[in-house]
């Protein structure tokens, strides 16, 4: 199945007609996925790569039976769109837009509990490179070809090194069913837990690989729920085992401010829950093949 | 961004926050001139440093008179005052603070942060102020009190007395604690703050409730709706190289070892400083260069790596996907030909196109060492390190 995203998601692209977006809509298309329009306010009734641009959501939504975005939004404006790509009954969102303010993150995520649970959306990112379901649809600024269709479900914080991860997986004939960047920032969407239950649930994929970084609770969360719920073997790599304390090492969320945030840390807490983990980021493509 | 407690106070003291009478100087005479000026019997003479832990380095000193403050601040002005946090090199004395000494009876420790379990604002507090929250979590855990806030209220009245009874703070002064707990709150939330520390909080002996240290940190992704903010910016007090990187767009962080890595991407770049690492070497640096590897930015980027006089090798590693790596390799030969390198270059590049680009590195006629994997660029990078300085390789 893949999770999230497959060939029959409808998607629009919020922010379609910045440089960016222009460029990475075109990518998406000619990969296959079905972008049905684009949303930017005052820019109703132009096309973008022959897809149509609305001034709304709402209006986009109502012409296209979107139900998934993606947001290319500049940071001072960002929330603002995931929240009405919320209120328009988008089901899926990724957000790319880096450099958003954590308040305004705290409450989109406040804003997203007003809706009850079967129409409640759910975001990815912000500050990711996005999710690709390889051979189906891709919604994010990732090069497709580096992604073998298969069974190995990948969720990450950083795109390049996910890119490496893939990259390594597609050398020894390993394909991935779907991977998700959830990204560097301090408050996100969804977590490692939200991603690693959808897995869990897809019967397309075989093998979970996490890859995780300094700072934040997420990864030690994470590890407490695969002792607890995950059947299926999972594989982890950690960045950061040379960064200092107390630094902020690219990512606004990649800081060590707390007990449990270090790699080393986590590393231990992860291998303590059953987890596989790949001690350098050279050997994520052979550890992950050899628990398949 | 950090400020400076000086600013802290005054910003908080805006919100409604009491804190004692105090005055910022920028000599020992105008110290002492300020001390006259604001009257008293004792006063604190306060080193202005992005640190904490000044008082046990000697930043913080009690005065009675004139004298004492001139050279207690004699002692501060120029110096670099090193503290548990500020690393071997210290951080700059340029401005101290002088402040009315208060007499104590109680401290509390009052924290402000971004729970990033709860993803909401969380008030840490203890009736066991002036210990750093690091030691009352280890020596005395059963005082602290946390309460999250909900966004789409804000912080509610009956929370902040919940605290201040959780405190044992006499009822009479269960006002001046909510009116403080709601200054902070409303500062950390108007200005897009990451994190609020008063510690200590006092209570003196004629009732008041003042916050006699603040530290607050802010999010530099909300800097743009808050110049006023922005303007308390203090270079003196960051590392220059990560400053000057700030200022082209480069994220930076200067380390301790002789390897300069420049890559694309937060977690690559921590990924690759590990390698090197688990090769036997030591990274000079952390620096994302970002998604676009552009010839303009490769090229800052070595003129960034290169001002760090330990740096004995260069490793760059570039995830090439959209930017296809011929294009990268174009832009890595340009650099190295306007860049004086005088080190070992080694390149590693991945993704799309790889081989015309391994074609464009190897016919540039520039030494690069070529790596495919990561984990051999980490292994070449440290061998020509050691090859090209057999001595230091001994002392190590």
């Amino acid at each position: 199945m893949s999770i999230y995203l497959n060939r029959e998601t409808r998607v629009i692209v919020q922010g379609i007609t910045g440089r960016m977006a222009q460029f990475h809509t075109k990518d998406m298309i000619e990969y296959g996925t079905n972008v049905v329009g684009g949303v930017v306010p005052g820019k109703g009734g132009e096309t973008v790569h022959g897809v149509p641009v609305f001034d709304t959501v709402k209006e986009a939504v109502e012409a296209t039976q979107a139900n998934a975005s993606l947001v290319f939004v500049p940071p001072p404006f960002a929330a603002d769109s995931i929240m009405e790509a919320a209120d328009a009954g988008i089901r899926y969102c990724v957000c790319i837009t880096d450099g958003i303010p954590a308040h305004d993150m705290i409450q989109v995520k406040r804003y997203m509990m007003r809706y009850p649970r079967d129409r409640r959306m759910v975001l990815t990112g912000p500050n990711c490179a996005g999710t690709i379901s390889p051979g189906k649809a891709m919604l994010g600024i990732m090069p497709g070809h580096i992604f073998l269709p298969g069974n190995v479900g990948i969720v990450g914080r950083s795109g390049t090194l996910g890119y490496e991860a893939a990259a390594q997986l597609k050398e020894r004939g390993i394909g991935v069913s779907t991977s998700v960047g959830i990204g560097g920032d301090p408050i996100n969407g969804s977590s490692f837990r939200d991603i690693l239950e959808q897995f869990e649930n897809d019967d397309e994929t075989h093998v979970i690989a996490m890859i995780g970084e300094i700072g934040g609770p997420q990864e030690a969360e994470a590890a407490a729920y695969i002792q607890n719920h995950i059947t299926k073997p999972v594989v982890a790599y950690v960045a950061g085992l040379t960064a200092p304390k107390g630094r902020t090492m690219g990512h606004a969320g990649a800081i060590i401010s707390a007990f449990g945030e270090s790699a080393s840390e986590k590393v231990e807490i992860l291998t303590a829950a059953g987890v596989t983990v790949a001690e350098n980021p050279a050997v994520i493509g052979e550890t992950i093949a050899s628990v398949m | 961004m950090d400020i400076h407690e000086y600013q802290a106070k005054e910003v908080l003291s805006n919100f409604g926050v009491k804190i004692p009478a105090g005055a910022l100087a920028y000599s020992p005479e105008q110290a002492a001139y300020r001390a006259r000026e604001m009257g008293g019997e004792k006063w604190i003479v306060k080193a202005q440093v992005h640190a904490g832990g000044r008082g046990k380095a000697g930043g913080v000193k009690l005065c009675d008179n004139d004298q004492e403050i001139q050279s207690a601040c004699e002692e501060m002005f120029g110096q670099k005052l090193v503290t548990h946090q500020t690393g071997p090199e210290g951080k700059g004395i340029y401005r101290v603070y002088v402040e009315a000494a208060v007499p104590i009876d109680r401290e509390i420790y009052l924290g402000f942060v971004l729970d990033r379990s709860s993803q909401r604002i969380m008030i840490v507090a203890s009736a066991e102020g002036g210990m750093e929250i690091e030691e009352i979590s280890e020596k005395r855990p059963e005082s602290i009190v946390r309460s999250t806030v909900e966004p789409a209220v804000g912080l509610r009245d009956f929370q902040a007395r919940e605290i201040a009874f959780d405190l044992g703070i006499e009822p009479a002064l269960t006002q001046a604690m909510v009116r403080t707990l709601q200054g902070c709150y409303r500062a950390f939330r108007e200005l897009d703050a990451t994190m609020v520390e008063i510690n200590p909080l006092v209570i003196t002996h004629d009732n008041r409730v003042l916050a006699l240290d603040a530290k607050m940190t802010f999010d530099d992704n909300a800097l743009f709706r808050h110049p006023q903010i922005s303007e308390l910016r203090d270079k003196s007090q960051e590392d220059p190289r990560e400053s000057r990187a700030a200022d082209r767009g480069l994220s930076y962080v200067g380390l301790d070892g002789n390897i300069g890595c420049i890559v694309n991407g937060a977690g690559l770049a921590m990924a690759t400083m590990d390698t090197i690492k688990l090769a036997g070497g030591e990274p000079a640096n952390f620096l994302d260069i970002g998604g676009g590897a552009t010839p303009e930015r490769v090229a800052k980027a070595f003129r960034l790596v290169m001002s760090d006089k330990n740096v004995q090798a260069v490793l760059v590693n570039i995830f090439a996907g959209i930017n296809r790596c011929d294009w990268v390799a174009e832009g890595v030969v340009q650099a190295l030909k306007e860049v004086q390198v005088d080190v070992p270059v080694i390149v590693r590049l991945a993704g799309t196109n790889v081989e015309e680009g391994q074609k464009i590195l190897a016919k540039s006629g520039l030494p690069i060492i070529r790596a495919t994997t990561l984990m051999e660029a980490a292994e070449r990078s440290v061998s020509a390190w050691k090859s090209d300085n057999p001595s230091n390789v001994e002392a190590v």
